[in-house]
């Protein structure tokens, strides 16, 4: 499903993703993990086109998309949240996922239909699918940081996507939210039968649901295998999970 | 400055209603308020103006009027797309000298020269655009004011076409020979003959306006604003519908321009200066640019105050940076911003 080949990116001299390769197989749902600063969002924003790569390539089902513009990746059937939440603060949860549909069926040029009576059935069973029912007409710049972060996902599966990019999906969540949400994502991968690509930063969450795990360490992948092989890596012990 | 004054405005409201977003909340609902047709009852008054008002009042509504339609074609690029151009003014300039020009020296009817000032403000905005969309922030407003200035030179120096410093005066109004035989409307002035087909147009204009803003193409322009970055990955080529934003926001500048070419009788470099952009977006932002109704009610605050301190015409300039000082600490969601969070202060005591 996705291939990375090769992946550099530089920020004046400092090499931040240093020739890394990644393969997710269709249905996987893999991790990438690594310490502060690693290069995780790096590389999520470089497979997203959100940063374009100094070399090296991305490849979707075969296709190439290196350094594509992130709308027309996004159209190609991948989906990304960010590590810092980013959703449309002004507008209400509901108009939030209903603008997503609205883009995603091609309804952007329609300068005529009332955009409220549009796709709302869509919208509420997303709004259901990630149980934000209750919070349908609260503007989403005021709910709290996880419903924000369960507003993003719904966002990126508005779209439809094959390949789903998660950066820290329970960063500074509490124990009960991570664990929900975990649920939560896990739920919406099987019944979409999602690929999964994440970051993460609790090794129990990552091992619970990881069927391959990348270690990325200072830009390089030291490690790439599945959970049992990569817990019993040296070198990951020694740089990784020696400090937690 | 903009992204600041927006978030505290949503706050505030947000946190007084969750339940609707804050362009639909004012008297909305149930209440007696909401039910009233405010917006047939503002158009049947503006057109009684020359009837009720006298030659001064006409005067001063017209000119609310088409300053109405100026700041409403702003506020699309502003308040609705997030993008903050000071160099609007080039669009109405466009509009105001495609008119004039097409009138006085070709004598082309109004009834084709309004829709090609339209046109010609398009196609500037079309051109202009495609350069402005590809800068960010400071660099866009800095490309739009360089855009402006560059029709300001243009309408200043190139004497031929466009009357150069002396400008294009004694445009002639629109015929209405037709409306002799109508009652009413045959015994009228030629001023207010024209201030209602002015008052039509702008009518029309900001109804159609107002559909686009309520359509998809108007809520993908609300999650550039938001947040382009995420209006990206959920599939929006960004540039693009800004460009669009950009174009749609010229033409009815463009309009606007035609109306008041026709209205002062006469075109001038003076119009397109770009201290005129600085204006129309005080006049937004004075309304509330966070509501459809706010930049027509900034357009009406601001021309009224004008003519209230026109003995002090000299102090012009000083009101206008007083009214940004109180507007920008005092009330950063502007006169609807302020009547909206009275609004729901009042109904959240009459609850309790
Ligand atoms: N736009 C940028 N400009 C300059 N340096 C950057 C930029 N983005 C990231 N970096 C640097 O690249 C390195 C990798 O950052 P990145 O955000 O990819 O790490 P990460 O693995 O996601 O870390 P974290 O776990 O803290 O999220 C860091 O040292 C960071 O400072
Ligand atoms: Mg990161």
């Amino acid at each position: 499903m996705l291939e990375v080949r090769g992946l550099n990116k530089s920020f004046s001299g400092f090499r931040a993703v240093s020739d890394v390769d990644l393969t997710v197989e269709t249905g996987q749902i893999a991790a990438v993990i690594g310490p502060n600063g690693a290069g995780k969002s790096t590389l999520f924003n470089l497979i997203t086109g959100h940063l374009r790569p100094d070399t090296g390539s991305v490849r979707l089902d075969g296709r190439d998309i290196t350094g594509a513009a992130p709308h027309r990746i996004v159209r190609m059937g991948v989906g990304r949240s960010f590590q810092r939440t980013n959703i449309f603060a002004k507008l209400t949860v509901f108009e939030n996922l209903q603008a997503a549909f609205l883009v995603h069926r091609g309804r952007g040029r329609d300068f005529w239909s009332r955009a409220a009576a549009l796709y709302r059935d869509d919208t509420e069973r997303l709004l259901a699918s990630i149980g934000l029912v209750d919070q349908r007409d609260t503007v989403a710049g005021t709910l709290s940081y996880g419903n924000q972060k369960q507003l993003e996902l719904g966002l990126a599966l508005a779209s439809d996507p094959a390949l789903l990019l998660l950066d820290e999906p329970t960063a500074g969540m509490s124990a009960t939210e991570t664990h929900d949400t975990i649920r939560l994502i896990e739920r919406i991968a099987g019944e979409r039968s999602l690929t999964l690509l994440f970051t993460e930063h609790d090794m129990d969450v990552v091992f619970q649901i990881a069927q391959k795990i990348a270690v990325l360490h200072q830009g390089r992948v030291i490690a790439d295998g599945a959970p049992e092989e990569v817990r019993a890596d040296p070198e990951v012990r020694r740089v990784y999970l020696g400090e937690h | 400055m903009t992204s600041e004054t927006t978030t505290t405005t949503t706050t505030g409201v947000a946190e007084a209603t969750p339940a609707a977003p804050a362009s639909q909340m004012i008297g909305g609902g149930s209440s007696v308020i909401g039910r009233i047709p405010w917006t047939l009852i503002v158009f049947l008054v503006a057109c009684s103006v020359p009837w009720i008002g006298g030659r001064y009042n006409t005067f001063l509504a017209e000119q609310i009027a088409i300053d109405a339609l100026f700041a409403v074609s702003l506020n699309l690029l502003l308040g609705t797309t997030g993008l903050v151009s000071f160099g609007h003014v080039a669009y109405f300039g466009v509009g105001a000298y495609v008119c004039g020009i097409l009138m006085k020296t070709y004598n082309v009817p109004f009834i084709l020269a309004f829709p090609a000032a339209g046109l010609g403000a398009a196609l500037f905005a079309l051109v202009s655009g495609y350069f402005c969309v590809r800068l960010i922030k400071l660099y866009f407003a800095m490309l739009t004011l360089a855009f402006s200035q560059i029709i300001w030179a243009i309408a200043y120096k190139w004497n031929d076409v466009t009357g150069g410093d002396q400008g294009l005066p004694e445009i002639p109004f629109p015929s209405f020979d037709w409306l002799n035989h109508v009652p009413w409307l045959g015994d009228l002035k030629t001023s207010d003959q024209f201030y209602l087909l002015t008052v039509l147009l702008i009518a029309i204009s900001l109804a159609i306006i107002h559909r686009i803003v309520r359509s998809p193409f108007g809520r993908v322009l609300t999650t550039i604003r938001d947040n382009p970055e995420r209006a990206a990955f959920i599939g929006v080529n960004v540039k693009l519908y800004q460009l669009a934003a950009f174009v749609v926001a010229g033409t009815f500048a463009g309009f606007a321009g035609a109306l008041y070419g026709l209205f002062s009788r006469g075109v001038f470099a003076d119009y397109v200066f770009w201290s005129k952009s600085a204006e129309v977006m005080i006049m937004t932002i004075l309304g509330g640019m966070d509501y459809f109704w706010g930049p027509p009610i900034g357009a009406f605050a601001l021309v009224w105050l004008n003519q209230e301190i026109t003995d002090y015409t000299q102090y012009w300039p000083f009101f206008l940076g007083a009214i940004l000082l109180v507007l920008l600490f005092g009330f950063p969601g502007g006169i609807l911003g302020g009547v909206d969070m009275l609004w729901q202060r009042l109904r959240r005591a009459r609850r309790a």
